[in-house]
């Protein structure tokens, strides 16, 4: 690599210019920040401004840019030059835009203006051109693993879009759940009946398709590598053990309805005319059109109740506590099963909200006008009797205590339970709830390691350090980012879509296992290049580690929220750069510090922190650190400086491509270089979380909740460290949020390690 | 430019005589000073009002309306029918609804009609109500620019009522929060109280005869928001709300012990009187609150 | 008539024998109508709660009630209902069915004077207000009434004083000429109705 030559270019634009005394910038550029090339310019983004950078890299060997202008979330075309390490000191957003401008302010202005200059030069020097994943590898083939309609669905795409599929399913046919049906809820306006299925043509379409290769009967057995390399052992009944080798994975496992035999107070197993969802549907198909008969003597139907929620949305702890979001509008459509063959057959469905996603409003209203009566009620218990069932329920409207008498059949709409296979989390999460004094999830998880218990069976059988499945979140389903990534599971690489995501119905799985083979065919795309995944998708840097440092502690591995890290036969972390998605999360975690990205690593950071000027203790000029993630808290920043929301001039901000990025080492780093207090401020995690690495911020306030002790043992006050949670939309929350805490710091009495 | 003709239904309480008597009074002021026609259907018969249904169910009340409606379409062909009271345009218009959805309803008011020996071809437009005449085939712009007087100083409540604004509307406005009465005003360079937040509140309408204990409560909000906001005058569309609002003030008094007494005016009073009519054009002999200030302008 | 609950047959009877009554079953109990009317608090059954009566098959219940007369014709709760159901109408008819059948609360005071103002208006085929407030007076006898038109006399006076209401009235006032024609329409017209909703 040529000799490092840094150059440093000052806007005066959007006001800078005014604003700020930019002879002194470049002169801070030029003594500190040992700039070989600084230059003002009136205009920088503009074409005579890029033209003028692109010649100092083109013919004056420049190989390090530092440009101080806007926000790095600004002009990032313009300022785009792929071929040099960038930084950028946010003059605009974090300066002028943020302070007052009045005479008062000019000296704390510039300031801070000059501080930024000295953290961009510091940065740039740390950096590195970013030269992609070495382990790019190009296996662009798609696996889906389950058969039903997301499946079938999601291996169609993907070979609409030239990807070759390979499909296996666990039973011997495909067609899922979707295949037990009669008919299926209606996908189109005008949303009025009850459709077919579609499943035969599906399975028609796959037979025919010459990218798709199916294995039913079939499990994976073993799955193991990284996007665009995996290879997966598929493990046929009585039959061999096939390896495909695959680029990205799709689980579309699906649900299984929740079993109506714990539910014997509903009548479940005391009368044939009380069935679940399926029940009824196999009867259904078995009428094909013509009346549905009595189960238990075969006899005429003339009152069919439809009872929801059977064991769902249930608050007492033994069934499912949620809704499963999908069997109103099976209830629905089933009502009219009878209602088309014979209006005068009465069917009531009790409900206490009935939940109808997408057009389903308008296939309720149909099936009002069909004479299908809604009752808003909860059951209580059904008396099955002889050939009729006594529905006993409390009218929610009336108040009332009432039955429905005399009742033909009764249908119990269960719910999904997702087909997720074994939650790897389950040990760390019940010892979360232990500690939060829950016992209850780790009494069941040591129920599970009983002999003789019932293991759940894995799905993918990961040969993951992590585990052989993709973590959930709650209740089973898989866990992924249910705002911005819903498919994303927490194994790069790998897919969920439909009802083992969360429950759904038949059009929400189609446009999920949709979404799901466009995001698998962009996994493929990104690994054959060394890209990242999203949120950093097109980032060409990836981690190392320094081995002669490592200590083989294994916190990076276990810590990683993807499970891209394995150990290799000397236990030393293994990176399986196409299963990272290069949050940093392992930098954060490694206590000796060996783990860094060309452009982002303790350094880069640290130098930051280092480089500002901090004032001594007598000036009355506290300094604040400002830890702010990217994804959310920066970009809520830029905002409010767009607002002209003004915070105060004591602080510096450094974006983090994550909290969970956050190493210790930068807080006491700055604690000893005289920084009054250290803000950081991370996503929101917990259930609801809005991480854009799922674990990062959750995994940083954890480690930060451990700096007390060493706060203490450097004889500081604990609130000189705080964490805060943001979201992007806390535009007029975080500045006041910066000054409560600038006036909590003004208050305390200077960090006494200034100056050493 | 023709004069714009208009098959008139004026309706019972515009009689003379009759509670609204000076509504219809400054209507046929305010309709020469526009240079409109009313033709009035000749013979016409009551609309059953809502509270018709009480003794009279559907189909006779429909046959009331299709009598005047099929009398309009043989006297004043061509012509739309223009109703000044909100119950009569609503029935009207409700009517004729009913009988373009239901070729049922249609044969058997026909049938009625037969006894009359009328027909109801349906031939004519829906029913419309003055305050349609008014802003959307005459416009604001235009109704300005005849003003003579304008009413300024006078903060009006537009106090719109419940049947001239729904289930129809006016105008395509919102039903929460119509905005036409303040335009009106406006027009006439008085000052509109455009926040009057008991605009569109029922003032009890028949109840106010059978549950006067319950409208008068309605009627007391309508008032008391309307002097909170200012006003001088209360302004309305509507006979029946003018006629609760004005006439059981007493009554509201001495059940809530206030001492209210805001006069109650219809928006044909103020053109009347913003394009120079006398106060007894305007019909404002007809007010037994008086609106003294509206006089006053009159009078200059 | 029979009705079992939550079976269909009274909600099928006012399909067939209510004004607009077909519309009932599509109530999605919302209760955006009982939170818009502005007698709401007096009604003892929310239109929301009168559509799953029918529902649930309480006949008696829902028309011997006195809730539909609470009714002000307002129609807040059309233009308000989700579902474009037309309550106010619906409200009408199960009142109109409740007087046809007998089972209409005695002495309720909107029903009385909705029926005076029938009479008053089919008599001469315009409302006669002078006659219709007398009535109102005189609806429980005629010292009752005498008290009624004593308490209501300053308004009455206020109203003459302002000639917009006239002691001639009495005398007969207003009317359609062709009485008999019109009077005959409406005969013929609630005969057919009647016919149609099996009404007595």
């Amino acid at each position: 690599m040529a000799d490092m030559k840094v150059a440093a270019y000052i806007c005066q634009g959007c006001g800078l210019g005014e604003r700020l005394d930019t002879a002194n910038l470049a002169k801070v550029a030029q003594k500190e920040g040992k700039a070989q090339v600084v230059k003002e310019h009136p205009f920088l983004c503009n074409a005579e401004g890029v033209a003028m950078i692109r010649n100092d890299i083109d013919n004056d060997a420049v190989t390090h840019v530092m440009i101080a202008a806007c926000s790095r979330r600004a002009k990032t075309e313009a300022f785009g030059f792929s071929d040099v390490a960038v930084s950028r000191a946010n003059l605009r957003e974090g300066v002028i835009w943020i302070r007052p401008d009045d005479e008062e302010s000019r000296e704390t202005t510039q300031e801070m203006a000059d501080d930024y200059v000295r953290m961009g030069c510091a940065e740039v020097k740390k950096m590195k051109l970013p030269g992609g994943n070495p382990e790019a590898a190009t296996n662009r083939r798609v696996l889906v693993v389950g058969g039903g309609i997301s499946g079938m669905t999601a291996a169609l795409e993907a070979s609409k879009a030239g990807y070759q599929v390979v499909l296996v399913e666990k039973a011997a046919t495909l067609g899922g759940w979707a295949a037990k049906l009669y008919k299926r809820s209606p996908s189109h306006s005008p949303y009025a009946d009850p459709q077919d299925t579609g499943v035969d043509a599906m399975i028609a379409a796959i037979e025919a398709d010459s990218n798709i290769t199916v294995y039913t009967n079939a499990i994976t057995s073993k799955t193991e590598g990284a996007p665009g390399r995996f290879k997966i052992e598929i493990s046929q009944e009585s039959g061999p053990t096939t390896t495909e080798e695959v680029g990205s994975i799709i689980q579309a496992t699906g649900f299984t309805l929740y079993d109506a035999n714990n539910l014997p107070e509903l009548g479940y197993g005391k009368s044939p005319n009380v069935m679940d969802q399926a029940g009824l549907e196999a009867l259904a198909k078995v009428a094909n059109g013509g009346p549905i008969k009595r189960p238990s003597d075969g006899g005429e139907v003339k009152s069919v109740v439809f009872v929801q929620c059977a064991g769902q949305r249930d608050e007492t702890g033994k069934h499912l506590p949620y809704c499963s979001g999908s069997c109103c509008l099976t209830s629905v459509k089933q009502a009219m099963y009878f209602k088309d063959a014979n209006p005068d057959v009465d069917t009531v469905v009790i409900y206490t909200d009935l939940r109808m996603p997408g057009n389903g409003e308008d296939f309720y209203r149909s099936g009002q006008n069909k004479g299908v009566t809604f009752t808003k009620g909860k059951v209580s218990t059904v008396e099955a009797t002889g050939n009729t069932c006594k529905v006993n329920f409390h009218d929610l409207i009336l108040n009332d205590q009432t039955a429905i008498e005399n009742a033909d059949i009764v249908v119990l709409a269960t719910g999904q339970v997702a087909n997720s296979g074994v939650d790897v989390d389950a040990k760390l999460k019940a010892d979360i709830a232990a500690a939060a004094g829950d016992n209850s999830l780790l009494d069941a998880w040591n129920a599970a390691q009983t002999e003789g218990a019932v293991k759940p069976i894995s799905v993918l059988n990961l040969a993951y350090r992590q585990g052989p499945d993709v973590p959930q979140l709650k209740y089973g389903f898989t866990d992924s980012h249910f705002i911005c990534f819903p498919y994303e599971t927490r194994r790069t690489g790998i897919y969920s879509a439909g009802p083992v995501r969360r429950p759904m119905d038949i059009i929400q799985a189609t446009e999920d296992a949709t979404g799901a083979a466009m995001k698998a065919i962009q996994a493929v795309e990104n690994a054959a290049v060394g890209r990242a995944a999203h949120p950093r998708s097109g980032d060409l840097s990836f981690p190392s580690v320094r081995r002669e440092g490592c200590t083989q502690c294994k916190r990076c591995t276990v810590e990683c929220p993807f499970g891209a890290i394995d150990e290799d036969e000397q236990r030393y972390p293994l990176f399986n750069e196409s299963r990272c998605r290069r949050c940093g999360t392992c930098m954060g975690a490694c206590p000796v510090r060996v783990i860094s990205f060309e452009n982002y690593s303790v350094d880069t950071v640290g130098s930051q922190i280092k480089a500002v000027d901090v004032p001594d203790e007598f000036s009355e000029k506290p300094r604040i650190l400002i830890l702010a993630c990217e994804n959310d808290a920066y970009p809520a920043l830029d905002m409010a400086a767009m607002n002209k929301e003004v915070y105060s001039a004591w602080v510096r901000v450094i974006p983090v491509r994550c909290l969970g990025s956050v190493n210790t080492i930068w807080i006491t780093d700055a604690l000893n270089s005289g920084y009054d207090g250290v803000m950081m401020m991370g996503c929101k995690h917990g259930d609801d979380y809005q991480c854009h690495f799922v674990k990062g911020s959750e995994l940083a306030s954890y480690r930060m909740s451990k700096v007390g002790d060493t706060l203490q043992g450097m004889g500081l006050e604990t609130e000189r460290v705080q964490t805060f949670e943001a979201a992007i939309t806390d535009i007029e929350r975080l500045p006041k949020l910066i000054n409560e805490y600038a006036d909590k710091i003004s208050a305390l009495p200077p960090n006494p390690f200034k100056g050493f | 430019m023709a004069k714009k003709q208009y098959s008139f239904y004026p309706g019972c309480s515009s009689q003379s005589g009759a509670s609204s008597s000076n509504y219809l009074t400054s209507t046929n002021s305010m309709v020469n000073l526009l240079d409109v026609t009313l033709n009035e259907i000749p013979d016409w018969n009551c609309c059953g009002a809502s509270i018709g249904y009480a003794g009279g169910g559907e189909l006779p009340r429909i046959a009331l309306s299709a009598r005047n409606l099929a009398l309009s379409e043989q006297h004043n062909p061509g012509q739309e029918v223009v109703a000044t009271c909100a119950a009569c345009w609503l029935a009207t218009r409700e009517a004729k609804e009913r009988l373009d959805h239901s070729a049922t309803l249609l044969a058997e008011t026909n049938e009625a009609l037969k006894e009359a020996g009328l027909v109801f071809k349906n031939e004519a437009p829906p029913a419309r109500h003055m305050v349609e005449v008014l802003i959307e085939d005459i416009g604001y712009e235009t109704l300005k620019s005849g003003v003579k007087k304008p009413l300024e100083g006078i903060k009006f409540a537009g106090y719109v009522g419940c049947q001239t604004n729904r289930p129809f509307g006016i105008d395509g406005e919102s039903f929460e929060n119509p905005m036409y009465l303040d335009r009106m005003v406006e027009s006439m360079g008085g000052e509109a109280i455009t926040n009057y937040d008991q605009k569109v509140t029922c003032c009890g309408g028949a109840l106010a005869f059978s549950e006067p204990e319950k409208s008068q409560k309605q009627i007391h909000d309508i008032i008391e928001s309307a002097y909170d906001h200012g006003a001088d005058m209360i302004v309305t569309p509507c006979p029946l709300c003018q006629a609760n609002v004005e006439i059981y003030q007493g009554e509201v008094n001495k059940r809530y012990g206030k001492k209210f007494n805001i006069p109650v005016t219809y928006y044909s009073q103020l053109i009347t009187v913003a394009y120079g009519g006398s106060s007894k054009d305007a019909g404002l002999d007809g007010q037994i609150i008086r609106a003294t200030r509206l006089e006053d302008i009159a009078n200059k | 008539m029979s009705i079992e609950k939550y079976t269909r047959s009274f909600l099928k009877e006012v399909e067939e024998r209510v004004e607009e009554g077909h519309w009932v079953k599509m109530c999605m109990q919302c209760g955006v109508c009982a939170g818009s009317c502005p007698l709401g608090p007096h009604w003892e059954h929310t239109p929301q709660k009168i559509f799953m009566m029918i529902r649930a098959g309480k006949r008696e219940e829902v028309l011997s009630s006195d809730s539909m007369w609470m009714c002000t014709s307002c129609y807040q709760c059309i233009v308000r209902c989700p579902r474009k159901l037309p309550i106010t109408h619906i409200m009408h008819g199960l009142a109109y069915l409740a007087k046809r059948e007998g089972l209409a609360p005695k002495n309720q005071p909107t029903a009385q004077f909705g029926q005076l103002f029938w009479d008053n208006l089919t008599k001469t085929g315009r409302v006669n207000e002078l006659k219709l407030s007398l009535g109102m007076y005189f609806k429980d006898g005629f010292s009752q009434g005498i008290k009624n038109a004593m308490a209501m006399q300053s308004v009455g006076l206020g109203m003459m004083k302002a000639k917009r209401l006239s002691p001639m009235e009495i005398m007969g006032g207003h009317g359609v000429k062709d009485k008999s024609g019109f009077q005959a329409m409406l005969k013929k017209a609630r005969e057919l109705e009647d016919s149609r909703r099996k009404l007595a």
